[in-house]
């Protein structure tokens, strides 16, 4: 695998769209020593074959698979398959959102036009993202959209409201609280202290957390993801090419995806999300158990996805999350690494933060994460959750020793 | 009166929503399989035809999960302050998304009983809501 990223400690890229794209699937072809004319299989969240046409290549494979941040697991999960069945070689993937710049570009125009006093100040939407309020299915697919007409009335904000449903229910049945899942985002500033380009380095505390303002009980402002802008990529060849390639390759063990609902009231058990399929499932593959994994880079939307994540996959029982993270072991120098990367608590989170998990995935177990760099991992979990905790993505992956 | 989204109305809704009007609260069921379902659609999502029926629900509920929305949702009013949005189990079997009103919104527990209550909308309409029982 081919992996490069972008983001900014000011949130804020100064390329956007198409262009950024292109620019992370450059740096990622040269990361693994590939080029344009090597691509034939091409993923994006949304229309892929737009991308393919931009690029000036004709791929053989495409995934538009969009189920959310956790898009990207299921195109590498998708791309590894085609790969083994002989669809095609070379698989890129890439994700670009700039909401921050977007925004301050938009300011900047509604202020232009204020100017010369002209224009009503609206705007159309932006690129990319997945924030339809309310979730269910698109507009457009016959009579109003679910979400629409059943729950949006009742006012909940979209996404985080959902998450805080499922932190209220898990702290019902099993007394978790605020201050093990603040731990979370104690311990992912830690890491994202050691990552120049993440846009929170400051360190917090536990009080920090849970005498940040509340969002929507029991979560508050730093038990949520960031808005930045940030944008990566991959590029998958076979296990037979990936010897040939510019840098030590990385594996993908085992793969796995699971979906249980679209609007939250349909998730059957907010305590439980479809990675208790998606984990297994892709452990199975890959033939390790929890134990044997040195690192987790969990999809943090929020606090409580992050803990979800860490029961639902097996490194806890269910219910013991709360326990299992208030030690500070998901922390630097703690026996559990998490979100190395910063996370999207506190490094960047673009609106689908899936991709940003598997190039820190990549990087660690290649060795080339500088000061945050663990010692010598050999398997890593890359685990998205997109929509709301509705499609989970699972991929375990290894280095050469692996295999 | 709490300044809402109101919710379009969809041509299989329309049951529902009608006997809203006379603060009735309507659940779907599967005609083949006597199984309730939730959200209303077109078919039944256990045989996908369109049997379904609708019967009226005792309008009892239990809280299963909720947040308080010490910021506004989609179409609140930023001056009316924190409200609490959950997830209600009714008896007949299906979750759903409602708000508890007539109790301080942080007062709202996993697990309270709940009784549906009526927040009128603009066309006649009624939106079930729910209090404590």
């Amino acid at each position: 695998m081919g992996v490069a990223d972008a983001a900014s400690p000011t949130g804020i890229l100064d390329d956007t769209g198409r262009a950024l794209e292109a620019r992370m699937i450059r740096a990622a072809l040269d990361d693994a020593g590939l080029t344009l004319a090597d691509v034939d299989g091409v993923t994006c969240a949304g229309a892929p074959a737009g991308l393919a046409e931009y690029l000036g290549i004709h791929p053989r494979f495409f995934d538009g698979t969009q189920v959310g941040g956790s898009s990207y697991e299921l195109h590498v999960e998708h791309a590894a398959a085609a790969i083994a069945a002989g669809l095609c070689e070379v698989v890129i993937g890439v994700y670009a959102s700039t909401p921050k710049g977007n925004q301050a570009r938009m300011r900047a125009a509604m202020a232009a036009r204020a100017d010369a006093g002209k224009g009503d100040g609206r705007s159309g939407g932006g690129r990319g993202g997945g924030g339809r309020p309310g979730g269910g299915a698109p507009p457009g697919m016959g009579g109003p959209n679910p979400g629409a007409e059943w729950e949006l009335p009742y006012g909940m904000r979209t996404p985080m409201g959902a998450y805080a449903l499922a932190a209220s229910r898990h702290m019902h049945e099993f007394g978790t609280t605020s201050e093990q899942l603040a731990q979370i985002a104690v311990d992912t500033r830690r890491w994202a202290s050691m990552n120049p380009n993440a846009k929170f380095q400051d360190l917090i505390t536990i009080d920090d957390v849970v005498d940040s303002p509340m969002q929507a009980s029991p979560l508050h402002l730093l038990d949520c993801c960031l808005v930045t802008d940030g944008a990566g990529a991959f590029v998958m060849v076979s296990a037979e090419r990936a010897a040939s390639l510019a840098k030590p390759a990385v594996y993908v063990l085992g793969a796995g995806s699971c979906g249980d609902h679209s609007m939250i009231s349909q998730m059957p058990d907010l305590t439980t999300t479809a990675g208790a399929i998606s984990g297994p499932a892709a452990f199975a593959m890959a033939g390790v158990k929890p134990d044997d994994v040195d690192l987790l880079i969990g999809y943090d939307s929020f606090t409580i996805t992050a803990l979800l994540h860490l029961e639902d996959l097996g490194f806890c029982g269910k219910g013991e999350g709360g326990a299992f993270v208030e030690d500070g072991k998901l922390g630097p120098g703690g026996s559990f690494p998490m979100n190395t990367n910063g996370g999207g608590l506190s490094y960047t989170h673009p609106g689908m933060y899936g991709m940003f998990l598997i190039v820190e995935a990549v990087r660690q177990l290649r060795g080339e994460c500088g000061e945050r760099q663990l010692d010598g991992p050999e398997i890593a979990v890359a685990h998205g959750s997109g929509g709301l905790l509705s499609t989970m993505g699972t991929l375990v992956l290894g280095t050469e020793a692996t295999r | 009166m709490t300044q809402l989204f109101e919710p379009p109305q969809s041509d299989y809704g329309t049951p529902y929503w009608d006997a809203t009007r006379d603060e009735r609260l309507l659940v779907p069921y599967s005609t083949t399989t006597g199984l309730p379902f939730w959200y209303p659609r077109e078919v039944a999502p256990d045989t996908l035809t369109p049997d379904v029926d609708w019967r009226e629900a005792s309008g009892q509920g239990i809280v299963y999960a909720v947040s308080v929305m010490h910021k506004p949702g989609p179409g609140r009013d930023p001056a009316a302050g924190p409200y609490a949005v959950a997830l209600i189990d009714l008896p007949e079997g299906v979750r759903i998304m409602s708000n508890v009103v007539g109790i301080e919104p942080d007062a709202v527990t996993v697990g309270m009983a709940v009784t549906v209550c009526w927040h009128e909308l603009s066309d006649g309409r009624k939106l079930p809501m729910f209090q404590p029982t």
